[in-house]
């Protein structure tokens, strides 16, 4: 037998999955059953009586939902097949998702969050019987307090865009509570700030403006100087930002905001690389949030479940979103009085919090220790900058702003040199990245940073695993420069080749559901 | 099926330039005895080889010999000549004839290797009824209708071809004043409005909630100006298509490349001149709306001399608003807004940040110079 050639990193004979697997609805057969739920002993069914003559009459459906008829073995092969042909985190390193923050969530803290006592619960039980899971609140948000340096959080906001909803929220109450809401309707954010950072504060009615960075890819404070004002009601900004690039003028920026009394919102939704390090209240920060589905190793989820947890200082206590969980020295109880103030927002979301993602969060914390929290910023900063230096030596890849010096947990690259040479674009790289199993990620839109990649390895991986990644770019580029158009034809081994993207912007193409397919297209 | 590529060579663009003449309007015979030789055609080549790949299927309506057909038979290119130019040297009325013709013949997008001047010709002549993308070949290349290189119009066209963008956007055709410009004077005309594709890449998707279009910006911004409007405020808005959305927003009659005047959200004076513009400002207390033109930047000083020095001074940086669509901005490359009014002080009076609306409700700090 020959010995197997393991010199290649890069996984040249790696092929999805594919099944040309209908649409579920595809394959509904009439008559056809999952189960046959056998008939009610006639004693039971006499006890019972009808037992939907008490549903109002208005809420009982005319005809039965067009649900897929299918047997249990043809749904179970279904979506097997379907799972095959996803990149999920068991099945890639997940390096090419820059900015999200993807580590890996261990299978143990899922275990825990699926023990009956916990899977079993639900949020309307009385808290005289929830008490371990109330503790575990608790103590999530005592490990906040000490890692932010804030006063009081809450777990309410069900994903990051919600916790700047929740912030957006704090604020305007604030500034209620003043009499000063009216005036102040401009929140400051940063082109590379998340930008839900403008988004969720736009949604609360206020306008946006956004600071482009200075030639050192900070963000600009003489342009600041000039936008804030007695209109500022506050900075929502990340840190560093989606470049990499830790502002260290920080401090300036806050301070200049409360001279003219508004209020500084931290975006920690990624706080890889700072955990341990620095805190957003020493920064100047009166709000901030985590994501708990980011950095403290909860998984993504695909949009849920998930936590932006969100903290404020003393004299923001007051706005924050209930209930909270307290412990009266005996027993740990919800906290109703905040939300019911007369400027209290109130809630921003159903019950307090996603439960089982605060215990894997809780569970997470505790195997860590403060030890173990700063050795993951370092070991996510190490990991960022070894593979920032491996990528820099490539001709094609450059990364604006602060040459020479260190990015803190991710950086985004610039590949426009490559395009320059070959023609082939990032989004070609991304595409040809699926032929070896590997998600990539380019920038949010628009790009203001041409041909962008933004690369965050998490303190996971290996040292192996983040060389393969870097052998796969390379080796992708001298294919660019080699047979350009089989880059850019790429897709070869995944699911779907090229897509005709024209509809996307046309609202009269989208089909979104079944039934507006089957109206559009049948 | 894949989309009909149009092409258009104006075959003397830019030999003016090579011999010193800033141009090649009404100086072929000098250019060419001063030793110009033909350039276009070399450009044109270089953005057909982007699109190699796609030969077998691709159909090309071209015009005719140099104007497209001889480019298209070196390449290995199949073709069908829409037009025959009449003589030669080919002229401006070639240029437009041909494109009228190459639309007429059901082209999806028309490629036309020139400069400033066969821009103004392609606009003439079919105006923004389709979309084309210029392959630079002039000598004055001021109008953001071109590529940056005959190789990205290539790429970009190949991406509209193969139904990868179908995205467009407005974009001007500037000129400057040839003979002017020999004298060692610049003034620019902004003489109208192409459509040309670019890349989705360039604008709002990914994580960002919806996509959206160039002209959902332009709505977003025109929405959020008239919001802000002051009912005892004369309000002068500029040339551009994103202020021209604001007067389509409003319902209200405008120029395309004059600057009107609202009073009330309603237009009561259309394309006005320094002087008038001056007259409205001694009688009621007023405000700018101006955008900057595209590629470039060009706050004041291109396309829009009514808006002088001295209309500048009076009205003050307080009251200028200024407009422009994300990806517009995005488009600069971090290069800051440009002020030639023509006057150090005027040009001063604005320097430093400005807050230009970008979207409902939405503004961005941005540098001038």
């Amino acid at each position: 037998m020959k010995k197997i050639d393991r010199s290649n990193k890069v996984r040249t004979g790696f092929h999805q999955a594919k099944w040309d697997e209908p649409v579920i609805f595809e394959l509904s057969q009439a008559g056809e059953r999952g189960v046959l739920v056998p008939q009610a002993d006639p004693e039971v069914q006499e006890c019972a009586g009808d037992v939907l003559a008490g549903l109002p009459p208005a809420l009982i459906r005319k005809t039965p939902p067009a649900l897929p008829e299918i047997s249990q073995p043809r749904v179970l092969r279904h979506y097997a097949r379907l799972s095959q042909q996803t990149l999920g985190a068991d099945v890639n390193m997940e390096i090419g998702q820059g900015t999200c923050t993807v580590k890996y969530s261990p299978k143990i803290n899922d275990q825990l969050a699926r023990l009956p006592g916990m899977a079993e619960m639900h949020p309307l039980q009385d808290e005289s019987t929830a008490q371990g899971i109330l503790e575990i609140f608790h103590a999530t948000d005592l490990y906040m307090r000490e890692i932010s340096g804030m006063d009081r959080f809450s777990f309410q906001p069900g994903g990051g865009s919600q916790a700047i909803l929740a912030m957006a929220s704090i604020a305007f109450a604030y500034f209620s509570s003043l009499g000063e809401a009216d005036k102040r309707d401009e929140i400051i954010t940063t082109i590379y700030s998340h930008p839900s950072d403008a988004a969720a504060p736009h949604v609360k009615g206020y306008k946006i403006i956004y600071l482009h960075p200075d030639k050192d890819g900070y963000p600009d404070l003489e342009a600041f100087k000039d936008a804030v004002s007695e209109r500022t009601a506050g900075f929502f900004v990340a840190n560093p930002e989606d470049t990499g690039v830790y502002n260290k003028r920080v401090l300036e920026f806050t301070k200049l905001v409360h001279e003219h009394g508004g209020l500084t919102g931290y975006d920690q939704a990624n706080v890889n690389g700072l955990l341990g390090v620095t805190r957003a209240k020493e920064a100047g920060f009166d709000m901030c949030f985590f994501n708990l589905h980011k950095s403290f190793s909860t998984p993504h989820g695909c949009g849920g479940p998930a936590v932006g947890a969100v903290g404020v200082l003393k004299h923001l206590e007051r706005f924050i979103p209930g209930p909270l969980i307290d412990f009266d020295g005996e027993k740990y109880c919800f906290n109703y009085g905040f939300a019911d103030t007369e400027f209290g927002i109130g809630k921003v979301r159903t019950f307090y919090g996603a439960a089982p993602v605060v215990l894997k969060t809780y569970a997470w914390i505790r195997s860590m220790g403060p030890d173990g929290l700063y050795q993951v910023a370092k070991t996510s900063v190490l990991n960022n900058n070894y593979m920032f230096k491996k990528l820099m030596e490539l001709d094609v890849v450059d990364a604006p702003y602060i040459p020479g010096k260190q990015r803190v947990e991710q950086v985004r690259y610039t590949l426009e040199k490559l395009f320059e040479q070959t023609g082939v674009s990032t989004a070609d790289v991304q595409r040809r990245m699926m032929d070896f199993g590997m998600h990539y990620w380019q920038s949010h839109h628009p790009y203001y940073i041409p041909e962008p990649m933004t690369l965050e390895p998490t303190e996971t991986p290996s040292k192996e695993d983040i060389d393969e990644y870097i052998a796969t770019l390379k080796y992708i580029f001298e294919e660019a420069k080699a047979d350009p158009e089989h880059v850019k034809s790429a897709p070869h081994s995944s699911v779907c080749h090229q897509l005709d993207e024209s509809g996307m912007d046309d609202p009269e193409k989208w089909a979104i559901t079944w039934r507006t397919y089957l109206k559009k297209y049948k | 099926m894949m989309k009909k590529l149009g092409l258009i060579i104006n075959p003397i663009a830019g030999m003016g330039g090579s011999v010193g003449l800033k141009g090649t309007d009404g100086v072929l015979d000098e250019a060419i005895r001063r030793g110009a030789v033909p350039r276009a055609a070399e450009k044109a080549l270089r953005s057909l080889m982007v699109l190699l790949p796609l030969q077998g299927e691709l159909t090309v309506l071209c015009a005719g010999k140099e104007m497209g057909e001889n480019a298209l038979e070196s390449a290995g290119f199949s073709y069908h000549a829409a037009y025959q130019p009449v003589g030669s040297p080919c002229s401006a009325a070639d240029t437009q004839a041909a494109a009228q013709a190459v639309a007429a013949a059901g082209a999806d997008i028309i490629a036309f290797a020139g400069g400033d001047g066969t821009a103004r010709d392609v606009c003439a002549a079919i105006g923004e009824s389709l979309p084309v993308l210029g392959i630079p070949a002039g000598v004055k290349i001021h109008s953001p209708v071109y590529a940056q290189s005959p190789e990205k119009a290539g790429e970009l066209l190949r991406l509209f071809l193969t139904g990868h963008t179908a995205l467009t956007r407005e974009a001007e055709v500037l000129d400057i004043d040839e003979k002017d410009y020999r004298l060692g004077i610049l003034s620019t005309r902004l003489h109208g409005y192409l459509t040309i594709p670019y890349e989705r890449r360039f604008m709002q998707g990914g994580k960002s909630p919806s996509p959206l279009s160039e002209k959902s910006q332009q709505l977003a911004i025109a929405a959020s100006v008239a919001e802000d409007m002051a009912d005892n405020i004369c309000y002068f808005v500029g040339p551009g298509s994103t202020t021209r959305s604001l007067m389509d927003f409003l319902q209200t009659k405008n120029t395309l490349l004059g600057v009107d005047v609202l009073w009330q959200k309603q237009a009561i004076a259309t394309d006005v001149a320094e002087l008038e513009i001056l007259s409205y400002m001694d009688k009621t207390p007023a405000k700018l709306v101006i955008t900057p033109t595209g590629g470039q930047g060009y706050l004041l000083g291109r396309g829009n001399q009514q808006i002088s020095p001295h209309v500048i001074k009076k009205l003050g940086k307080q009251n200028i608003i200024v407009a422009a669509t994300p990806s517009k901005l995005a488009g600069l490359k971090g290069c800051p807004l440009l002020v030639d009014t023509g006057d150090p002080d005027a040009d001063a009076l604005l320097r430093g940040y400005v807050r230009v609306s970008t979207g409902y409700r939405e503004a961005v700090m941005y540098p001038v110079e």
